[in-house]
């Protein structure tokens, strides 16, 4: 079978015989000796392993964390880590550059990570601020610093942004993707069209579906699982489309929360937000909505978002594509209507109709890159001041997104006032009974989503402080 | 000591880290970049998955015959003694039969690749007897569980004090611990040598406690072993004492199988396996006047020590000797315990006790403010240690160098400190769910080891013919910047420019007997130790000088890399040549010890700290009172750091000891399951201060025209530490932002770490207890 092939820092690697599910970072340090990127978690929350690429056909140049990604995943394209940004000995790329000015170093370990999602920034085109900076170095973590420094040189370095030399430097962005591999008795199939990825479904019902691996990705970096057969979906392009019509979007499941995110914010800005706050842009860069769905966790952030927005999946097997209401397709904790032999293909999400507004509201230790202790999702339809219809759904209360019901049908016909909201909120413990755990307790969850209903109220009657985010 | 200089790099400039270029390009290698040699084992720890069991049999076989296992080891495989406790012999490498904490190593299997360590591993079963375990501090004290006894600091009639004052108040507060989270996880490197000598790559903070314990554990004598560590991607005391059992663990491996072996703790394994910042439950009981000036005091200070000793002692006195603050405190009985629980071992975290011991006299100093009414900053002011009088410490050390309320004024002048609480008032005026609070923290941070043994230090320094220069001392690079400031130190001496001096890694056999870095002691000590023996060199170049120039050593002079004798001069480069064709010795080591200090570790009375370094902070934030959030909007510090031996490097330390003060007391929490396994243990369930989370407005100084009093390197004043506690300032804002819900009427019921969970409950308690008393009152 077919080699891996992608360029590393301007050189075309093409590997035969590496495991196609060992991890990028693994491959970087032990196989290529490229040891500048760093291992601080193996869990895609540090940023220490981050590393910049341009997939298989896109323009864009994303910085990722290696320690998530697969070896598999890297077929078809331009990987750059911190040593190809400067000749050994030679002047320093403008990022390393200024955070060598700002002193924005002191033990170095988190350094090669920094300069990487930086230097992604410098060639994303943006205008920088420092809530991009913030956006762009949430996934990164510096415990000596206190990242003033580097966030100074940020502002500097990537003012000016930079010109993408990756493509002039490699001989080709368009590096043929195979679309099967073996290596060390594992297969690893990257299909391209939907009718094939459903074909190595039906044939290997018990194999992993990976999408970004952002969630997937954990077992093999930290569980040091080696799954005989690995299906990637991410090749196929049906799945990364992104469909808009005039009352609805549809959103490809291997569509990367980075492609789907301009058309969600554009129509319901708060979960715009809320998408911003999933993970880092390393993340968002690989990760995805069909993956959040596939992997049913509890505390997913999109499902309420979705539910009460009233979205319907797409499932497809050999049999064809069914419809299925994202509320139902959860059926107890982690386990889902998907059938062994189906895929989910996309989620299809309603635009807001007259009179309906959405929020979200996401709650959680830390603001950046964390997971929820409770979300909640609010789609309302007020005509006339009366609450004509209410979609509620929460996160994290329950063990699956599930919807509340009770405030729903408390609020559903009340004239919209801090009253009606309160006695929606009271409604919250019949409609869920969430439990303690390492993030928040039952008591903290109940409490907190019951007051998410006088922020929302306070929210829609425009109060400058509704978060302290804001200020 | 001269402090004017021409040269590049001299002492007080604002050098760069000098490894800033290998950080920024990747090539600073830390111990897993290194090359392996070919052969190099690595290992995998079996680690008791119970709080407290005995263990009834371990069965290695299977994964002794494993795919690519080389050595399987426990307990009864130690060739020497088995422990590594740093002050008692109390901490086995591999629990020999028992565990008494979640994550106790128990079997070690080194294997060809790290994988196949993993699965062999899987394969180790080990059949315990599982025992009734303590996990909670309040069990320990009830049941007088300690690892080492209480200790008592008593000055005064603390009891008559409180008795006859004119208020008395008590109270309860908590402070949670907290992970170092290094970025680089702790690993060990061992290589072992035909002669049964070992090389080990540490990533330590105490290379001569790693090779003392490898000897140790080896049954070897010291000198068999070699530890080095050029750099660490960072440590915080959490490599202090540490690293050992893993480096040990490597040695043992390594002789065993005569291949070099490598461990390196994933994240998750790091975090279960070694210990962290202690956290405290505290009990005060408190009298004082009118004017809210404190006549005796009372604290319990309970520790979780964990299941042995390590640094807790240490710890313990550091807490005690930090309760009083900025505050003179004429009667008081502090009284500390090192609980004994069934969980990792606590350990060294950046202010050793410290930041503990300033948060319950904080606590203290706010609840009197709310028993009076008053101001916080009013009742700070009438407690201040005073210049002349009021000035003994708890311990009986006087305070000499008291800069603390000039200090605390000029930061207040300076930033408007009236006008921001004005502001504060408005705001919350106008606002109904957001709430803003503001607090003020003074710090005053006693410097040097508590222990005065350690406080010792040595360097070598060489010149070489051509002039470059190679230096060494027994202080260990984590980020710190140690190595450019004493390398600075060095080319002030010889008045070169700091590119001719070779820093290089910290290594056993170069300097024997080092202290840990630590204590924010590392410039400190090891500056003054290379500055002796530079000036031994410089000594014996300015003789040479002297004959060659025939004049008198007096007329010699060092200046901007050359060597003066009135008009005639020589580059410093062939002063070195002609130093060494005169047949005199271009090297020298040099040796310092911290002078008058004196401590009895049994009545807590001394001298423990050469010098206090000084700092204030005032913080802002808003807090959310429907969920709990919290953001510190700003922030502004004035730092004492005397006559700076590198502001670049100082204000790095400040600002970086701040966001992870700050990580303590807000979003790092660690949360233990009734088994007492730790559920924190990654950054996705732990969570460290991000980019966003550092104030808003950030505005860090150091105080200048401030040399220390103390003729310490270049009258500068150790920067690593105090800065930390200054953190606590948003810990009282936010309790100050809660105490605002109420108008000030109650005091806020919130520990540390102050979680939106914890700021919620908080909220919801001091309103419940209002309504409460403005119904009884109305009644
Ligand atoms: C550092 C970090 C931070 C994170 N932060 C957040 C956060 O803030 N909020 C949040 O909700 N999540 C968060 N996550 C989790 C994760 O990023 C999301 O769940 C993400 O959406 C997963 O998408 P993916 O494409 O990476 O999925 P993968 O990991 O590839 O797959 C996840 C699961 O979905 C299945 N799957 C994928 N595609 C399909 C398909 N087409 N059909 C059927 N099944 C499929 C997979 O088999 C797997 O079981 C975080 C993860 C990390 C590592
Ligand atoms: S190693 Fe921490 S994000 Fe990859
Ligand atoms: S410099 Fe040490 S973690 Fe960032």
């Amino acid at each position: 079978m077919a080699a891996i092939s992608f360029t590393l820092n301007g050189e075309l690697r093409q590997e035969s015989s590496v495991s196609p599910t060992m991890t990028a970072l693994d491959f970087l340090r032990e196989n290529a000796g490229l040891t500048g990127t760093k291992e601080g978690c193996a869990e895609g929350d540090c940023g220490a392993c981050t590393i910049v690429m341009v997939r298989n056909g896109a323009d864009r140049l994303e910085a990722v964390m290696a320690c998530l990604l697969v070896v598999g995943q890297l077929d078809g394209a331009q990987v750059v880590t911190v040593e190809g940004l400067t000749e050994r000995g030679g002047e320093l790329e403008s990022v390393q550059q200024a955070i060598v000015t700002q002193d924005g170093t002191q033990c170095g370990f988190c350094t090669p990570g920094f300069v990487m999602a930086l230097y992604a920034l410098r060639h994303s085109g943006e205008t920088v601020t420092d809530e991009v900076i913030h956006d762009a170095l949430a996934g990164n973590l510096c415990r000596c610093t206190g990242y003033r420094s580097i966030v100074d040189a940020a502002r500097t370095a990537c003012s000016v942004s930079g010109k993408d030399n990756i493509n002039s430097r490699d001989d080709s962005n368009t590096l043929p993707a195979s679309d099967a591999y073996e290596a060390g008795g594992q297969l690893y199939f990257a299909p391209k069209t939907i009718d094939a990825l459903i074909a190595r479904r039906v044939e290997y019902p018990d194999a992993p579906l990976l999408s970004g691996g952002t969630d997937l990705g954990l077992l093999f970096s930290k569980e040091r699982q080696k799954f005989p057969v690995t299906i990637y979906t991410q090749n196929v392009d049906e799945l990364r489309r992104i469909e808009e019509d005039d009352t609805s979007f549809t959103i490809g499941a291997a569509a990367t929360y980075t492609e789907a995110l301009p058309y969600i914010e554009a129509e319901y800005a708060s979960f715009g937000v809320l998408i911003r706050r999933i993970g880092s842009r390393q993340i968002r860069n690989v990760g995805t909505i069909g993956g959040n769905i596939g992997n049913a966790s509890p505390i997913g952030d999109t499902p309420p978002c979705l539910i009460a927005l009233d979205s319907v999946l797409t499932l497809r097997g050999p049999n064809g594509a069914r419809e299925i209401s994202l509320e139902d397709f959860f059926l107890d904790y982690r386990k889902t209507d998907l059938a062994k032999d189906e895929i989910i293909e996309n989620v299809r999400v309603p635009k807001l109709g007259n009179g309906q507004i959405f929020r979200t509201y996401k709650i959680s230790k830390r603001y950046d890159q964390d997971i929820s202790s409770v979300i909640g999702a609010f789609r309302l339809t007020l005509e006339n001041g009366v609450v004509t219809a209410a979609r509620i759904a929460f996160g994290g209360m329950a063990a699956v997104p599930k919807r509340a019901i009770g405030c729903e049908a408390a609020l559903t016909g009340a004239v919209w006032s801090e009253d009606a909201v309160r006695q929606a909120a009271a409604a919250i413990e019949e409609d869920f009974s969430p439990i303690d755990d390492h993030r928040a307790s039952a008591a903290y969850r109940l409490r907190v989503a019951a007051n998410l209903f006088v922020r929302l109220y306070r929210d829609l009657e425009g109060a400058d402080d509704v978060e302290v985010m804001a200020l | 000591m001269s402090v004017d200089s021409d040269i590049v790099g001299a002492v007080h400039a604002k050098v760069r880290h000098d490894s800033a270029r290998g950080h920024v390009t990747g090539e600073a290698r830390y111990i897993d970049d290194m090359p392996m040699l070919p052969g190099t084992l690595e290992v995998v720890l079996v680690t008791s998955p119970h709080p407290h069991a005995g263990i009834v049999s371990i069965d290695v076989s299977a994964a002794r015959s494993a795919d690519g296992v080389r050595a399987v080891m426990s307990a009864d495989d130690i060739p020497g003694v088995n422990d590594v406790g740093p002050v008692f012999e109390d901490e086995p490498v591999l629990a020999a039969g028992f565990v008494d904490y979640v994550g106790a190593p128990v079997v070690a299997i080194a294997a060809d690749s790290y994988d196949q360590a993993r699965n062999a591993a899987a394969l180790v079963t080990v059949e315990y007897d599982v025992r009734p375990a303590v996990l909670e501090i309040e069990q320990a004290l009830e049941q007088e569980l300690y690892t080492y006894p209480p200790q008592f600091m008593t000055i005064g009639e603390p009891e008559a004090a409180i008795a006859k004052a004119s208020h008395r108040i008590d109270g309860e507060v908590r402070c949670g611990g907290q992970d170092h989270f290094y970025l680089e996880g702790h690993i060990a490197m061992a290589i072992p040598h035909d002669n049964g000598d070992l090389d080990v790559y540490s990533s330590t903070q105490h290379p001569s406690e790693v090779q003392h314990g490898v000897a140790h554990v080896l049954g070897v004598p010291t000198n068999a072993v070699t530890v080095e560590v050029r750099r660490m991607g960072g440590a915080f005391g959490g490599k202090e004492s540490q690293a050992t059992i893993f480096a040990a663990i490597a040695a043992v491996l390594a002789d065993r199988c005569g291949q070099p072996v490598k461990i390196r703790l994933r994240r998750d394994d790091d975090m279960i396996m070694t210990g962290k910042r202690h956290d405290f439950l505290f009990r005060y009981d408190v009298g004082f006047d009118d004017d809210g000036r404190i006549e005796g005091v009372d604290i319990l200070m309970a520790m979780r020590s964990g299941n042995v000793a390590d640094l807790s002692p240490g710890v313990l006195a550091r807490a005690l000797c930090h309760a009083d603050n900025c505050y003179y405190l004429p009667n008081a009985r502090l009284r500390g315990y090192p609980c004994k629980t069934n969980t990792v071992s606590n350990t060294a975290f950046r202010g050793f006790g410290g930041p503990q011991g300033m948060l319950v006299i904080e606590t203290v100093i706010e609840h009197i403010a709310r028993t009076l009414g008053r101001s916080v900053d009013e009742v700070r002011a009438v407690n201040y240690y005073g210049a002349e009088d009021r000035n003994v410490t708890p311990y009986q050390q006087r305070v000499k160098d008291n800069i603390i309320v000039a200090l605390v004024d000029r930061l207040r002048s300076e930033i408007d400190f009236d006008g921001m609480l004005q502001a504060v008032d408005s705001f919350n005026a106008s606002h109904e769910t957001l709430k803003k609070g503001i607090a003020m923290m003074p710090v005053k941070f006693g410097v040097s080891f508590n222990t005065p043994k350690l406080n010792q230090a040595g360097a070598l320094v060489h010149v070489y013919t051509d002039g470059s220069v190679h230096l060494n001392h027994g202080g260990t690079e984590m980020g710190q910047g140690l190595f450019t400031k004493v390398a600075q130190v060095v080319a002030s001496v010889f008045e070169i420019d700091l590119d001719n001096i070779k820093i290089s890694s910290t290594r056993t056999d170069k300097v024997p007997n080092t202290s840990a870095t630590a204590a924010s002691s590392g410039s400190d000590l090891n500056g003054m130790a290379a500055f002796n023996a530079t000036n031994t060199i410089k000594a014996r170049m300015a003789e040479v000088a002297a004959s060659h120039f025939e004049t008198s050593v007096d007329a010699i002079e060092f200046r901007q890399n050359r060597v003066y004798a009135g008009n005639e001069s020589l580059s410093f480069a062939d002063l070195a040549q002609l130093t060494w064709d005169e047949r005199v010795s271009l090297s020298a080591t040099g040796y310092y010890s911290t002078p008058g200090l004196h401590w009895d570790a049994k009545s807590l009375i001394g001298n423990p700290f050469y010098y206090f370094a000084y700092g204030a902070a005032v913080s802002q934030v808003v807090i959310d009172t429907l969920t709990g959030e919290s953001r510190v909007l700003r922030t502004d510090i004035l730092q004492d750091c005397g006559n700076s031996l590198n502001p670049a490097i100082d204000l790095g330390q400040i600002e970086g000891a701040f966001i992870q003060g700050q990580g303590w007391l807000t979003s790092e929490e660690l949360v233990w399951d009734e088994s007492g396994r730790l559920l924190t243990h990654g950054p996705s369930t732990y969570k460290i201060p991000g980019s966003r989370d550092v104030p808003r407005e950030f505005n860090v100084h150091i105080l200048e025209d401030a040399p220390n009093r103390e003729p310490t390197i270049f009258r500068s004043k150790a920067v690593g530490e105090p800065p930390l506690m200054l953190a606590l300032s948003v810990w009282l804002a936010i309790r100050d932002a809660v105490s605002r819900v109420v108008d000030h009427r109650h005091m806020p019921h919130l520990d540390a770490p102050a979680t939106p969970e914890a700021i919620l409950m908080a909220v919801d308690d001091i309103r419940r207890r209002d309504s409460q008393t403005t119904t009884a009152a109305k009644v």
